[in-house]
């Protein structure tokens, strides 16, 4: 237990050891523990941002899907609209039509009426002179009585 | 003591034994040796008892302090060489992991201690911790068992080996007076000698300008208080890790004495060593843990700037 030269020894012993560890030990293992903490920070780094981009295309889908559901609704009751808006047309054209061809079957038959009256008219005058003359027994003068046969026809 | 004299002989034998270290040193002429010879001539050789260890005084080693704590480092500092060569940034495997597992931690700790720019305090404090870690744990192997194959090994019976060096103060104290020699060394080099001398000097009382005159009385009164306190230091981490190892190593030859005393004893005394040794592993590395805290700590001291303002 005597102080003695090792003491010297010991001391230059640790100081080679330190100058050892210092120069040759610690900055490498510092500096590859340094290089890994900045290669996971940069990846989580990513992940963060991984997430942040998933969350902004989730939302982006999310947007896009609702304005197709609202567009499809759009067209849709346009397609309604449309549908109603013809229908209503139709009926329109077809009342217009019923009545064009209404009147026309109207006209049809005014002008038949009036065909057949004139028919009628026409043979009024000689249907009465053979009327009157089997009556009188006697034949009758066209001219001499034309006044009161057309007066008659006329009167139909 | 009722036993005969000669066993008591023997046990004191025994612990002087385990005590003493391989020292290797200069005897003077005219010396006469533990076996009766005279020394013809003054030269270097292996003391073979702790009297003639004792007369080599300061001129002398200890070869095995100094070779078991060469040893050691070496081991140490190979594998934390191999480790940080052969580091990848990727997954840390094995041993590296292990290593960095113990660099990060004392890269901690500095940071929490030493608030300076500096890059040789950590490696000083992983240096220091794994070393004394490595030191003391030689104290875990069984007391006997290097000695005696070193006693086998060289054919010497009476070969004195220790195989902890830091139950040799010369170990411990050669660390501390270098931690000490290194904060004298960043004092200075932070602060100037002036500031150095003014730190020993103006603390921790001073006067203010108007009343200088007191300060002739306050300086000697800081001088004795500083100096004290500045020595106090290496002195006190180097004997606390001295004596915790020594005492240590104590208790562990005393038990092993039982084992020379019958089989009663001797299983008690299994018993009590293996207790023991339990406890030492918490002492093995506490040890070391607080001598690179302290050292730490003075180097923080050295570096602080504290007394800017006088």
């Amino acid at each position: 237990m005597n102080i003695n030269y090792t003491i010297f020894g010991q001391s230059l012993t640790f100081l080679i050891f330190v100058f050892f560890c210092m120069k040759y030990v610690w900055p490498a293992l510092i500096g590859v523990m340094a290089e890994r903490e900045k290669r996971i920070a940069e990846g989580l780094d990513a992940a963060n941002r991984a997430d942040k981009d998933l969350v902004l295309a989730q939302k982006d889908a999310t947007k896009r899907i609702a304005a197709a559901k609202e567009q499809a609704a759009k067209i849709v009751e346009q397609a309604n609209q449309r549908a109603t808006s013809i229908v209503e047309e139709s009926k329109e054209t077809a009342k217009v039509e019923g009545e064009r061809i209404k009147a026309g079957a109207h006209a049809e038959i005014d002008r038949e009426i009036s065909q057949a009256r004139e028919e009628l008219r026409g043979k009024v005058s000689s249907l009465a002179l053979s009327g009157a003359e089997k009556i009188l027994g006697t034949s009758i003068d066209i001219s001499s009585h034309n006044a009161m046969l057309d007066k008659l026809a006329s009167e139909l | 003591m009722a036993s005969e004299h000669g066993e008591v002989v023997t046990t004191i034998d025994y612990i002087q034994h385990h005590l003493q270290n391989m020292t290797y040193g200069k005897l003077p002429a005219g010396y006469v040796r533990a076996d009766g010879t005279v020394m013809e001539s003054s030269g270097w050789t292996l003391a073979h008892s702790s009297t003639e260890a004792q007369s080599m005084g300061m001129q002398a080693f200890h070869l095995d302090t100094l070779g078991w704590g060469i040893v050691l480092g070496v081991i140490v500092l190979f594998i934390f060489h191999r480790v940080a060569k052969t580091a990848s940034v990727d997954t840390p495997r094995g041993l590296q992991s292990f290593v960095e597992l113990l660099v990060e931690f004392i890269d901690g700790m500095v940071k929490e201690l030493f608030h300076f720019k500096s890059n040789f305090v950590a490696p000083l404090a992983l240096t220091v911790f794994s070393w004394v870690f490595m030191m003391n744990l030689m104290d875990l192997i069984p007391v006997d068992w290097l000695p005696h194959a070193a006693q086998v090994a060289t054919g010497d019976a009476h070969l004195f080996f220790k195989v902890v060096p830091t139950t040799d103060p010369n170990a411990t104290m050669g660390m501390a007076f270098t931690v000490f020699g290194l904060m004298i060394f960043f004092s200075i080099r932070e602060k100037g000698l002036w500031g150095f001398i003014k730190e020993l000097t103006c603390h921790p009382f001073f006067a203010p300008k108007d009343k200088w005159f007191l300060n002739i009385i306050l300086v000697p009164f800081n001088v004795i208080l500083e100096v004290s306190g500045l020595l106090a230091k290496p002195l006190s981490l180097g004997l606390r890790l001295f004596g915790n190892m020594y005492a240590a190593e104590v208790i562990f030859i005393l038990i092993a004495l039982t084992y020379s005393a019958g089989l009663f004893l001797g299983l008690l005394g299994g018993l009590m060593q293996l207790s023991w040794l339990i406890f030492h592993i918490l002492v093995v590395p506490l040890q070391a843990f607080i001598f690179m805290v302290l050292t730490v700590v003075y180097m923080g001291m050295a570096f602080d700037n504290h007394d800017e303002a006088h």
